[in-house]
């Protein structure tokens, strides 16, 4: 039979350059764990985000004016007047917040399932830069809009720099362009905005996927998959990246974009946490909003800040909250991967850190109260203290056997089978006292009631089963 | 041609040597770069002086202007503000301004020229919020220990109604106090010294 053109071509192509080498090794041959759960879909979903936040934001240049004078009503003018403009802005605006929503859920998994640990170190870095990259180009995009708290927001994150002896002064002058925030300022983070940092964030996630694929993934049991192989050489807990987690994290895009798209058609401000009210006031130099904070995924850094009352050491806290992060691999010293089988005390330790980190963010979005100074200095000692006491607390861990291949968890079925026997036991079916015709006192549902001596049993086996695993 | 083999020692001064002129080379295309993030010369210029006028203001008012593009207060004191004043020196972290920065003329008690106009730029010396004038006595959001002064929303520092930082809260230093001068008796300058002229 003759050759199709359309063969020819791609026989032409494939000599020149080598898609289907590229294809194979990074899907179609990439093995990857079976056993990942849901914790694993927000890598992919953080990449969702990009490309959102990638074509929104072009296609928001279009009609942006990076000027003091003109911003704010450029602003209004796509929200009102560009066909479209307000749900190209509000995907913007809420991709920006959806993006740190899946990078530290992605951060708290790699946190959970030790994917930080030899031999992930420099995926864990790479993936550390990304999310410094994040946060400058989220801080330097919201005082695009030149609102208020664009504006102030901008002076506060600025002046930090200033705290740095010797060079700090010239250094914010450097950075601001201009004595004050001004046209400068905002016409260079236009420029760092939309081209310098998306391309070295594109750069790293390409040299973070590199080094993950070149390791391998880990998973929920953090077993390594290439130590146990058969004949031809495939990990026997692994499977081909496509079609098997392309087609699950479709599902993870699926239920990721209802609430995307809840949150763009009817909350797009998320009451104050996507879009803060005071911005939707123009930039004024001369008066500060009552009540200034940063958008949400910057209040846990924001709150030790504010914590230490003293200017150059609050600004060193709120570096090295992120500094330290970058040490996790070294921090730690248990030997284990997965925080299932890891010791008690490391799960203990680890519930501290989330309820600090969760009451630092909460904490930045309130005023400074005298009480919640001293709240977040406590949850600051805890932050800090998670990762510095590290290598002292891991040593003392008491390890569980890690198993040699990935293990499965209970199927849905299997788990609502256990949930209806434990509804069974701490309760029980009210005998009808005297016969009755209606059918909805019959209802033995309805006749359920509370039996104490199930529930003390079900209580207790529910603290023996917590003690073992926090021992 | 010689047939002697490679002489590397040759190689190795070439790549040394051009390694080092590249990186001077390199090191130079940097200052503009890097320079051109500096203030513009039209930035560096616009920082004229302001004139104000304050003859029609009331005791315990307070007058912002913009001078340089910063906020700077004008506030006119009673006689019981210029009391308290003196009694604060215990809650106070720098109470005669050794650390903080104004010209040398305003560097007093009431940190003025005349101590019932008081001047200075409007931006919290942490991390430059514009503080609020809350000029009431023990209001119920900042307690019975408030003494009239100006409140920072953005990170709860306390100053008095002379610019002093309280001691225990982020700021620093005192509110800075810019170069003024008065002109006239109700004519003030700001941005200029006042050297030589009439006080």
């Amino acid at each position: 039979m003759k050759p199709s053109r359309l063969s020819l071509f791609g026989e032409w192509i494939l000599e020149r350059f080598p898609i289907t080498k590229i294809w194979e090794e990074h899907m179609a041959h990439y093995y990857a764990p079976k056993n990942f759960n849901f914790w694993y879909f927000f890598g992919s979903l953080a990449l969702l985000v990009l490309v959102n936040q990638i074509i929104t934001g072009i296609l928001l240049t279009m009609n942006y004016k990076p000027d003091a004078e003109l911003a704010f009503d450029s602003v209004e003018y796509i929200m009102r007047e560009v066909n479209w403009g307000w749900l190209i802005r509000y995907m913007h605006s809420t991709g920006a917040s959806a993006f740190f929503i899946v990078v530290y859920l992605h951060m708290f998994r790699g946190i959970i399932y030790g994917s930080f640990k030899h031999p992930r170190e420099l995926i864990w870095i790479f993936g550390m830069f990304i999310f410094v990259a994040l946060m400058a180009e989220a801080f330097m995009g919201y005082l695009l809009p030149w609102g208020q708290m664009s504006y102030w927001g901008a002076q506060v994150i600025i002046s930090l720099f200033s705290a740095i002896p010797v060079i700090g002064e010239d250094l914010s002058l450097w950075i601001r362009g201009d004595y004050v925030i001004s046209d400068a300022t905002l016409n260079r983070f236009f420029a760092f905005h939309v081209i310098a940092v998306p391309l070295v964030l594109v750069m790293l996630v390409f040299l973070h996927i590199v080094a993950l694929h070149e390791v391998g993934s880990n998973n929920p049991d953090g077993v390594e998959i290439k130590k146990q192989k058969d004949a031809k050489g495939i990990p026997l807990d692994g499977i081909p990246f496509h079609p098997y987690y392309t087609v699950k994290d479709i599902v993870g895009v699926a239920a990721f974009l209802i609430f995307f798209s809840v949150v763009i058609f009817y909350m797009p401000e998320l009451n104050g946490f996507f879009l803060e009210h005071a911005n939707f006031i123009p930039a004024d130099p001369m008066k500060t909003p009552e009540h200034i904070a940063p958008v949400w995924y910057f209040t846990p850094f924001y709150s030790i800040l504010r914590a230490i009352p003293d200017k150059f050491a609050g600004v060193i806290g709120m570096g090295g909250a992120i500094v330290v992060l970058f040490f996790l691999p070294w921090l730690d010293r248990g030997r284990v991967k997965s925080v299932r089988y890891r010791g008690g005390i490391y799960k203990k330790a680890l519930f501290l850190f989330v309820v600090s980190f969760l009451t630092l963010g909460y904490l930045g979005t309130q005023p400074p109260t005298p009480v919640a100074s001293i709240i977040a200095r406590i949850c600051t000692a805890i932050y800090f203290g998670f990762f510095l006491l590290m290598p002292i607390y891991t040593r003392w861990e008491k390890l569980k056997p890690v198993p040699t291949r990935v293990t499965s968890q209970p199927s849905l079925d299997d788990r609502l089978q256990a949930l209806k026997k434990v509804y069974e036991e701490v309760t029980f079916v009210a005998p009808l006292s005297k016969p009755v015709a209606s059918p909805l006192v019959k209802c033995t549902f309805l006749r359920r009631r509370l039996n104490p001596a199930g529930v003390r049993s079900v209580a207790k086996r529910f603290v023996k089963t917590l003690k073992t695993s926090l021992d | 041609m010689n047939n002697k083999g490679v002489d590397k020692s040759k190689r190795q001064f070439l790549t040394s040597a051009l390694t080092v002129v590249g990186a001077v080379g390199t090191g130079y295309l940097a200052v503009p770069f890097l320079a051109q993030m500096q203030p513009s010369v039209k930035a560096m210029a616009a920082g004229a002086p302001v004139e104000v006028d304050i003859s029609k203001m009331e005791p315990g008012q307070l007058l912002r202007v913009a001078w340089r593009g910063k906020p700077v207060w004008i506030l006119k004191r009673t006689p019981e503000v210029l009391a308290t004043l003196k009694t604060l020196d215990n809650e106070l972290r720098d109470p005669m301004s050794e650390e903080s920065i104004q010209p040398d003329y305003s560097k007093n008690l009431y940190r003025s020229l005349k101590p019932e106009i008081f001047v200075a730029i409007g931006i919290c010396t942490h991390l430059g919020c514009s503080p609020t004038f809350r000029p009431e006595i023990a209001p119920a959001d900042l307690g019975d220990k408030w003494k009239g002064g100006f409140f920072c929303p953005c990170h709860g520092s306390w100053f008095d109604l002379a610019g002093r930082v309280y001691r225990g809260v982020p700021a620093p230093t005192n509110l800075e106090i810019p170069p003024y001068r008065y002109v006239t008796e109700n004519q003030l300058i700001i941005g200029e010294s006042s050297q030589g002229a009439s006080a």
